[in-house]
């Protein structure tokens, strides 16, 4: 059976003025792969991830989205977000919702799921991320842990293909980082495509198929975590490793 | 100074023609509030709108009422308007003062709009929700919200500028004070009157604004 190919990305550049922040990036995610982007700030990996959402737009090279190229002056870009989930690092709720209108709005709004069904599956998604309890809270209530468990459950509300996470543990106090991990863990046993942005090394050493090692733009190196982590091939590697004391 | 039984004497024997007077200062002033928001709105979103020409007339458009007086561009508008369209004189009035109102609502609700973190806009963008969708449901809510505050004090500026409008013979609170006060030779009392429905009007107006204020603080709660 061949698998499917849910991203390929073919020599993409991209600059901000004179930054050259992404250079000649190549890289496919098959379905039901966890890719884990790491490397240290300013490699270029968040910039990366935000360009398979279009939400920064690419120089040059080529984004294939489910086998189909994606031109985002011509495409309609909201019709691939809707296949393309996103976490944020700062979870980005909407304050002035609650949490089920948080997680109901798009649905309704964008894929005009009936109002009733759109509750009953967020109230499923709720009890997943494990907040059924928190369906009328404002965000303001929740911790950071829940905040992005509820952006996690809101994602994957519009029923995507794939989900990608911008260091969705960054701005969470350390006792608080557990249990949006092990969202994601079920997440991805699940079968989900994930393209993960993130510093947490045993998570990436633990869930992800792929490793993908970014340093000043490019892709440094790339290995299953076993290979990356036990018998790094590139001096850079070794020294980020290193770095991180974890070898 | 009026002695106080002589001020409450009279306060009481016009009260009939003060609260017409206060309906109609009501009037233009909650018309050009409410023109003013949709004036002010649209020319916030022509400044936020990233296309340059849009930005600059948005621009001019700011310059040139902060730039001149108000009742200068009340009788533009009553003279030069009404010249050529033949406006009612409310109607004259409210568009000037609208007008006003929405260049410093349209700085307030920009003010407020780019206060609203980008990681919303990017939040309902990446849930396939189109730019005007994202803007209508996540976006200006937020900034209404934080907008209120000073909206709150430009609607009282308002208020109190449609006084203005007695230059364009509207009968309204300031216009009836001042006719009365010199048909009675009493304009200290008549004036001392008008201050008291202003003072009513405004307690109203900060009372609606601050419970609107604390309706939509729900969400903090």
């Amino acid at each position: 059976m061949e698998t499917k190919e849910m991203i390929k990305i073919n020599q993409l550049n991209k600059s901000f003025g004179d930054l050259h922040v992404l250079k000649n990036i190549d890289m496919t995610v098959y379905e039901s792969d966890v890719v884990c982007l790491i490397g240290s700030s300013g490699s270029g990996k968040s910039t990366l991830l935000r360009c398979l959402n279009f939400l920064e737009r690419k120089d040059n090279g080529q984004i294939i989205i489910e086998g189909k190229e994606v031109n985002p002056r011509t495409d309609d870009l909201n019709k691939i977000r809707e296949k393309v989930g996103m976490v944020f690092q700062n979870f980005n709720l909407f304050p002035h919702k609650t949490v089920l209108e948080n997680i109901i709005e798009a649905p309704i709004r964008v894929k005009g799921v009936e109002k009733e069904q759109a509750i009953m599956k967020a109230k499923q998604l709720l009890s997943k991320v494990g907040l059924e309890d928190k369906s009328d809270v404002y965000p303001s209530k929740l911790s950071g842990g829940q905040k992005q468990r509820v952006a996690i459950a809101r994602a994957l509300a519009m029923e995507p293909d794939i989900m990608l996470f911008d260091e969705p543990t960054s701005a969470l106090d350390p006792e608080l980082v557990g249990e949006v991990l092990t969202t994601m863990k079920a997440l991805a046993e699940e079968g989900m495509t994930m393209v993960v942005v993130t510093h947490e090394m045993g998570f990436a050493k633990e869930v992800a198929d792929w490793i993908v090692y970014m340093h000043d733009g490019k892709i440094i190196e790339r290995g299953t975590p076993e290979q990356f982590f036990n018998n790094p091939k590139e001096e850079r590697t070794r020294e980020f490793l290193n770095a991180t004391m974890l070898k | 100074m009026p002695s106080f039984s002589h001020f409450f004497s009279t306060l009481m024997e016009t009260k009939g023609v003060f609260l017409e007077a206060m309906l109609l200062t009501l009037e233009l002033t909650v018309v050009s509030i409410l023109l003013g928001i949709v004036i002010g709105l649209i020319f916030a979103l022509l400044k936020i709108s990233n296309i340059k020409v849009l930005e600059l007339i948005s621009d001019i458009y700011v310059y040139l009422v902060r730039g001149t007086p108000l009742i200068v561009q009340i009788f533009i508008l009553y003279f030069g308007i009404s010249g050529i369209f033949l406006l009612p004189d409310f109607w004259a009035a409210s568009l000037a003062l609208a007008f006003h109102n929405g260049a410093y609502i349209s700085e307030i609700l920009r003010g407020a709009i780019q206060s609203v973190d980008k990681g919303q806009f990017e939040a309902g963008r990446s849930l396939g929700m189109t730019k005007a969708l994202t803007l209508r449901r996540i976006i200006l809510p937020q900034a209404f919200r934080r907008a209120l505050p000073p909206l709150g004090n430009q609607f009282i500026i308002s208020l109190k500028d449609s006084s203005l409008a007695a230059f364009i013979s509207m009968n309204e609170l300031f216009n009836v004070a001042t006719t009365l006060g010199s048909n009675n030779f009493d304009e200290m009392t008549y004036l001392l009157i008008v201050a008291v429905y202003y003072l009513l009007l405004v307690a109203l107006m900060t009372f609606v604004v601050n419970r609107t204020e604390l309706k939509l603080a729900i969400s903090d709660r």
